[in-house]
């Protein structure tokens, strides 16, 4: 995923000149490209975050198109409040890369995990974050980031995300993609945690339980017309992330089904409220906090009785 | 553009004048904040910044960034003066709907203003960005930044200072309005601010120490760097509240609003013109 979006950064800025890259010392090899192609669009910041996003926003009012780019953690809640003021009160149009997110660097402890980003950023008024599943789905939101008047966070993930668009369009912001469809039960994953939704769906589909999967890329604006075009005739939805239960994506996707009248039954799936201390792989990290396939599984197969 | 320095000394009386009349019609605090910084701007503003209040969105004009938003009254009565918006709306100050408070808006809200500073440690950072994309965009403006001496305390100044030193960003000029106070002490007391110069200096900026309320001593002190290909600061000595004897020095005036008698003892200090204070007889008629 680091590498589709450095690949992709490369040939906006080629045809964009006003793009530039701010990174937060991380990176170096990732964008050798670009830095031989576009020398003076990318510029190390080094490890000073909040000067970094009041930098993006000096160059957003200067007409630039800033793209900012560090570990999740350090690209949100490290300067919070140069997000809320200089990006969000002044609604520039800043792209925050935020990578290696959730639980992606499950080794590296609760420092450098984010599963608290989707909730505290909702709250800033005008600011869209997005969380794309795959690399085809990293060059929409970015293009849709690009395109826009005020500031979105993108929270990616490490490497070896798999492909799950295939041939089907990325949708437009706030929208979701069904994998599958015609079932009474939706589970809807928003962003890298989509593999595990689907493992979950092979696992429910051998014991007779079938669920579609819809991938969501967007944790805030959520379309209403989409949503109550596709999800309303549902009799129960879960939601997926790789994010705290509170206030993230599931609580989103709540709150708009209550202004749709969803009237079946929702549960969300994310950690659980507690910092993960111990050290291991990601699925593991995962596990730990309660958003692994075998809990998904357990949270449909539940709600059937 | 640019008034001899008795001109700009009159003028920045004058908008010293109107800051503390407004601060006593309106209930708006951070008189000594402002009045330590007013000849500063009155210098930036009249005899360096190239803006057009007719076009303040122009791509190559100057921009100056106050970073110690607080002073926004000092602001205010500037950009008014230089023409950016009518000195008749700054009446409203403060009422409900007002675009004027205590901090300044965002661009969007009002002409003139660069960035909506307020929260401390962000304005030189935003500066330092707009001064780096004149460098991408091939644009010859330069960026003025004015920064507190309490601001200091905030680790973003310095994160910006070495990023600045790093890219050799001589467009920017930083400007610190050291007047040895912050909202509860002595800024060299709450933190250890002193050797203010040399911390600039050991973090690559060519410095310069000056007397910030004299605006001749401001004058010179830029003429002997202002072609130097690196990133400047003018460490201002100056004192809250400067230009009125019983304000000056004295911390009250961080948050202290002044009675009608007190506005009118400033006149007679600053040499108001009866004109000006009929007009201030006029304001305290309206608003009983």
């Amino acid at each position: 995923m680091r590498n589709g979006f450095a690949s992709e950064i490369t040939n906006l800025a080629i045809t964009d000149e006003t793009l530039v890259l701010l990174s937060g010392d991380i990176g170096n090899r990732l964008f050798d490209g670009l830095k031989s192609e576009c020398p003076t669009q990318v510029i190390n910041c080094g490890i000073a975050e909040q000067n970094m996003m009041s930098v993006a926003a000096g160059m957003a009012l200067s007409g630039l198109k800033p793209v900012v780019y560090t570990i999740a953690p350090f690209a949100t809640t490290r300067c919070l409040e140069q997000i809320k003021i200089d990006l969000g009160y002044q609604h520039l149009p800043v792209v925050i890369i935020g990578t290696g997110s959730g639980l992606s660097y499950a080794k590296l402890g609760p420092t450098h995990h984010s599963l608290e980003d989707f909730a505290i950023l909702r709250s800033i008024p005008g600011i869209q974050i997005m969380a794309p599943w795959d690399v085809k789905s990293i060059r929409t939101c970015l293009d849709i980031a690009l395109n826009s008047k005020g500031p979105t966070y993108i929270r990616i993930g490490k490497k070896g995300e798999p492909d799950l668009t295939n041939d089907q369009i990325v949708p437009e912001i706030g929208c979701g993609l069904k994998i599958t469809s015609g079932c009474r039960i939706a589970v809807i994953a928003v962003g890298c945690i989509a593999p595990v939704a689907l493992d979950a769906a092979g696992m429910l589909a051998e014991k007779n339980l079938f669920v579609d999967v819809v991938l969501y890329h967007t944790v805030k604006p959520l379309r209403k017309s989409w949503a109550k075009d596709n999800l309303l005739s549902y009799d129960k939805i879960f939601t997926v992330e790789e994010h705290s239960k509170i206030g993230g994506f599931g609580d989103a996707v709540r709150d708009l089904l209550d202004e749709c009248n969803f009237e079946g039954k929702f549960a969300k799936i994310g950690a659980d409220d507690e910092f993960i201390w111990k050290v291991g792989s990601q699925n593991y990290a995962r596990k730990l906090a309660g958003i692994s396939a075998d809990k998904i599984f357990q949270a449909v197969h539940s709600l059937q009785n | 553009m640019s008034g001899s320095i008795s001109e700009l000394e009159a003028l920045s009386r004058l908008i010293k004048y109107k800051i503390i009349r407004n601060s006593w019609y309106s209930g708006t605090p951070h008189l000594g904040s402002c009045l330590s910084c007013t000849d500063i701007l009155v210098w930036i503003y009249w005899d360096l910044l190239k803006v057009n209040h007719l076009d303040p969105k122009d791509q190559t004009r100057d921009r100056f960034l106050l970073s110690k938003g607080h002073a926004a009254p000092a602001l205010f009565q500037v950009l008014a003066k230089k023409g950016f918006f009518s000195e008749k709306d700054l009446e409203h100050y403060g009422k409900d709907g007002s675009i004027f408070g205590e901090h300044p808006p965002t661009p969007e809200h009002l002409p003139g203003v660069e960035a909506a500073t307020g929260s401390l440690g962000h304005g030189l950072s935003i500066g330092l960005g707009i001064a780096l994309s004149a460098k991408l965009l091939k644009m010859g403006y330069q960026v003025f930044v004015v920064v507190g001496d309490g601001e200091c305390n905030e680790g973003a100044v310095w994160e910006a200072a070495m990023m600045a030193a790093s890219n050799q960003v001589e467009n920017l000029t930083v400007v610190v309005d050291y007047n040895k106070w912050q909202a509860t002490g002595r800024s060299n007391e709450v933190f250890q601010l002193a050797s203010l110069r040399e911390k600039w200096a050991s973090f690559g900026w060519l410095t310069s120490e000056v007397d910030g309320n004299c605006i001749g001593d401001l004058k010179k002190a830029w003429s002997e760097i202002d072609s130097e290909q690196k990133p400047k600061v003018l460490i201002a000595n100056t004192i809250k509240g400067a230009g009125i004897p019983f304000m000056e020095d004295d911390n009250n005036w961080h948050y202290r609003i002044p009675t009608y008698d007190e506005v009118l003892s400033c006149a007679d200090i600053l040499s108001i013109t009866k004109e000006e204070i009929a007009i201030t007889e006029i304001m305290r008629q309206g608003r009983k």
